[in-house]
């Protein structure tokens, strides 16, 4: 009897430990609800209620700044979710696209080929970015053994309060508010910016000492021609109409090439720019580096006449239980429009996107 | 650590059946053999013992000396080289086994031990083997005595609940004391310490200080680790430390501090060179030259003197630790000779039993260590001495105030979590003093009880100063 109580004791205590540090470890983590909104990304795919897209995106800033689902769907009817994060590495992208088909089997994939010329991982912010919301799951275990830095530890992408335990002295009202719910930040994975920024100056093109991709890169890119392939779905290999960072037409030539040879389809959206009817004097927030709303509608429609044409995606737009859910869609990014230039009008700039400003 | 053992092993085995061949051959022959005879027997054996003793420690210390103390003698050779403009001594590239300076003591003391025929020696290499190599006293001591741990490190164990809750508090107080109070005040005190140019006056007293509490919590929060997680297991290990900072005298503070590795250089370094026959020569000769008084302190301030600088060198191969070992050695002798001025000073005023005075003699103390541990801080002997010296010449109270300690790589909020550490600190060593504080929460409220470990383990979890850009796997005498 007596070690009985003993046991009950001590799982009370356990689980009563438990609850505090999973509670601790929710107020912990950054919430990017109000700053660095990019980190809230990868989490907004799960809050999704209906998880049956026809075309997803994975890839870094160039798909969550170039593409607006809500243009695609308004236009041709077409469901989509951009899995994207910032400097998503393509070890990343490989790892999201496994996980989301444990969800759903999309028509379509799309999968921006800038990350290509990473052959390591680059900061550990990033990798924060893209596997800390990610279910826990055999795909999320690989994706961190796949994606750490050499002084990452692998506890703390199990246990992020492992991580994070240090911003205790750091908590604002942003974490106490956002601490057990957080707010939808994006477009079905788009993240809208309406401000823009024309382009002046590009930096000039630096020689590279090898343009060759790494085996590492190709390495996931077939892994990814192969998942597509075995779930029967099409994988369509674009490089977004960003004119920094450069795509060298060496590393355009390799992207053909391996298209070319696995059957894929590869548009280099550079060189329809005039066709898209992208100005970059308006297009653009920040000088040519990513699209905004305006850029982005226009990639939209244009990438969304090649959709439909060449992988003949249906419209939706007639279903009503769907549109429904769009018109919620529409209505939000509608708001967010209108709550960006009323900031835009009143500040000159979007608080969101200027810390500095923000805090003076 | 396998040669020391097998070595050791081998070694300790003949010494034992020596002893054995000794006592039955005294035990067949007693009624025949005339006393004489009898101590010439014991002598040839002794002698025996003693050649293979010496083998033992030449191989086991030869091995600490070459990994721990090659690059040391090199350097030293290459400073007195280069007074002669000869061509230096390259370093070796030598790989420091993880706590080479405990396993060797111990291993040494049992060998000791066993020649002394204090116990017969362990027949089981393995067992042997276990003892040298038991893993939670590797990293940082303390330092076992054979006979002692083997009662506990060989029985039998079945589970027990007591044991092992015991032991996880332990484990949790010493990471509260390592994580959440050493590793955070290292950094204010690697700033410190780092940059002599800048830091002088009052930040080498603030850097004094904290280096005191840094040491004091990761030496005794990793012992604490150690003995917790023996203690799981079922195994006891002696204590180290029995709250060193409120001694009244160096001499009290090191019977307090590091217990085990002051006993082991009492038992195995300071008796022998005391009751060594050329000590014991000397002694005579100095009494005879220098009269009763002095020359009965010739051998005992040379014993403790090489006590000192071995002390002082195990800690490290570097002439900071030597100077420091000394330094102790110095006060120590010091405090001793003026013992008859203190015992005038007391008959006449009284104080000695006062509250005040006690307080007094306590922070005497404390600001003495820390003063001789500044030596553990900073680059060389002469930066060490030089930056004491700044102390009272470059003291300046409004560089504090001036928002100077928020430059030392810590936030506010570090400060409050270290003024709330130490405070616990001291109030947990308050009530050790009326005995075991583990035991006296056994005693107390459920609630409060598991409240209390609750606590502690989400302090370790959120308040440590662990992670990317912290090393939290770097105990300090782990290099040792």
């Amino acid at each position: 009897m007596m070690k009985k109580t003993k046991i009950l004791q001590v799982a009370a205590a356990a689980l009563v430990t438990i609850i505090i540090l999973v509670f601790l470890e929710k107020l912990l983590m950054p919430k990017y609800m109000t700053q660095i909104l990019e980190g809230a990304l990868i989490s907004e795919y799960y809050q999704e209620k209906e998880k049956d897209h026809d075309v997803i995106f994975v890839g870094d800033c160039e798909v969550y700044e170039s593409f607006s689902p809500i243009t695609l769907w308004e236009k041709f009817g077409i469901t989509s979710f951009i899995r994207g994060s910032a400097q998503q590495l393509i070890w990343h992208s490989y790892y999201l696209l496994e996980e989301t088909l444990r969800y759903e089997k999309p028509e379509v994939v799309v999968f921006n080929v800038l990350s290509m010329k990473y052959d390591v991982p680059q900061k550990e912010a990033y990798n924060r970015m893209a596997l800390d919301d990610m279910p826990m799951s055999i795909t999320k275990l690989k994706a961190i053994r796949a994606s750490m830095m050499e002084e990452e530890k692998f506890i703390t992408y199990l246990f992020p309060i492992l991580r994070y335990h240090s911003r205790w002295s750091e908590l604002t009202s942003e974490d106490l508010k956002y601490w057990l719910k957080r707010e939808r930040i994006s477009h079905n994975g788009y993240l809208m910016r309406v401000d823009t920024k024309a382009v002046t100056t590009i930096p000039t093109k630096k020689r590279l000492p090898n343009y060759e991709f790494s085996e590492i890169c190709y390495h996931y890119l077939d892994k990814m021609t192969a998942l597509c392939k075995e779930n029967d779905i099409e994988l369509v290999l674009i490089k977004a109409p960003s004119l920094y960072p450069h795509w060298y037409d060496e590393w355009d030539e390799q992207m053909r090439a391996y298209a070319e040879e696995n059957d894929l389809y590869y548009i280099n959206f550079l060189d329809y720019t005039d066709e898209i009817g992208i100005d970059y004097s308006t297009d653009t927030y920040d000088g040519g580096l990513h699209l905004n709303l305006s850029g982005a509608e226009k990639m939209s429609e244009y990438f969304g006449r090649i959709l439909t044409e060449k992988y003949n995606l249906r419209d939706h737009r007639e279903d009503a239980e769907l549109k429904k859910i769009w018109d919620g869609k529409i209505a939000f990014y509608n708001q967010t429009i209108e709550m960006q230039f009323s900031e835009l009008e009143l500040l000159g700039y979007i608080k969101a996107f200027n810390k500095k400003k923000e805090e003076g | 650590m396998v040669v020391t053992i097998l070595t050791t092993y081998l070694i300790t085995i003949e010494i034992g059946k020596l002893h054995t061949r000794r006592d039955i051959f005294l035990k067949e022959n007693k009624a025949t053999l005339s006393r004489d005879e009898k101590k010439a027997y014991r002598e040839i054996i002794k002698a025996k013992q003693k050649k293979l003793l010496i083998l033992c420690l030449f191989v086991d210390l030869g091995i600490l000396a070459v990994l721990k103390y090659t690059n040391f003698a090199i350097s030293n050779a290459n400073a007195v080289l280069r007074l002669f403009h000869s061509q230096e001594i390259s370093f070796m590239d030598l790989a420091l086994p993880m706590g080479i300076s405990f396993y060797t003591f111990q291993t040494v003391g049992y060998l000791v031990d066993v020649y002394r025929g204090k116990y017969l020696p362990e027949k089981n290499l393995g067992k042997l083997a276990l003892f040298v190599s038991f893993f939670p006293q590797l990293i940082q001591g303390p330092i076992s005595r054979f006979d002692d741990l083997s009662k506990t490190l060989f029985a039998e164990h079945s589970f027990d609940g007591r044991n092992v809750t015991f032991g996880l508090q332990r484990i949790l107080w010493g990471f509260f004391k390592k994580l959440v109070i050493a590793d955070r005040i290292l950094v204010a005190v690697n700033t410190i310490t780092k940059d002599p140019e800048n830091y002088q006056g009052i930040f080498v007293f603030i850097g004094m200080l904290f280096y005191a509490v840094q040491l004091y919590a990761d030496f005794t929060g990793g012992i604490d680790i150690t003995i917790g997680i023996a203690q799981v297991f079922g195994i006891k290990v002696q204590e180290n430390f029995q709250r060193p900072f409120f001694s009244k005298s160096i001499t009290e503070y090191w019977r307090r501090w590091h217990i085990t590795m002051g006993t082991w250089f009492r038992d195995y370094v300071f008796y022998p060179i005391s009751i060594s026959s050329p000590m014991l020569k000397l002694s005579k000769t100095s009494r005879t030259k220098l009269g009763e008084k002095i020359g009965k302190r010739v051998p005992v301030y040379l014993s403790s003197i090489t006590v000192w600088f071995a002390t002082g060198i195990w800690h490290g191969a570097s002439w900071n630790f030597i100077v420091w070992g000394l330094m102790n050695c110095f006060v120590i002798i010091v405090s001793q000779e003026f013992e008859p001025f203190y015992s005038k000073f007391h008959n006449r005023f009284n104080l000695r039993g006062t509250y005040g005075f006690r307080l007094f003699q306590v922070m005497r103390t404390f600001l003495l260590m820390c003063s001789i541990r500044i030596l553990d801080c900073y680059r060389d002997v002469g930066t060490s001495f030089k930056m004491f010296g700044t102390m009272f010449t470059k003291w300046r109270f409004s560089d504090v105030f001036q928002g100077a300690l928020l430059d030392l790589g810590l936030e506010k909020s570090d400060y409050y979590v270290l003024a709330i550490g130490v405070v616990i600190l001291v109030m947990f060593s308050l009530k050790q003093r009326s005995g075991n504080v583990w035991e006296k929460m056994e005693n107390g409220p459920l609630l409060l009880r598991y409240a209390i470990n609750i606590v502690l383990l989400i302090s370790v979890i959120t308040l440590g100063a662990y992670g990317i850009g912290y090393d939290s796997n770097q105990f300090i005498y782990n290099q040792f």
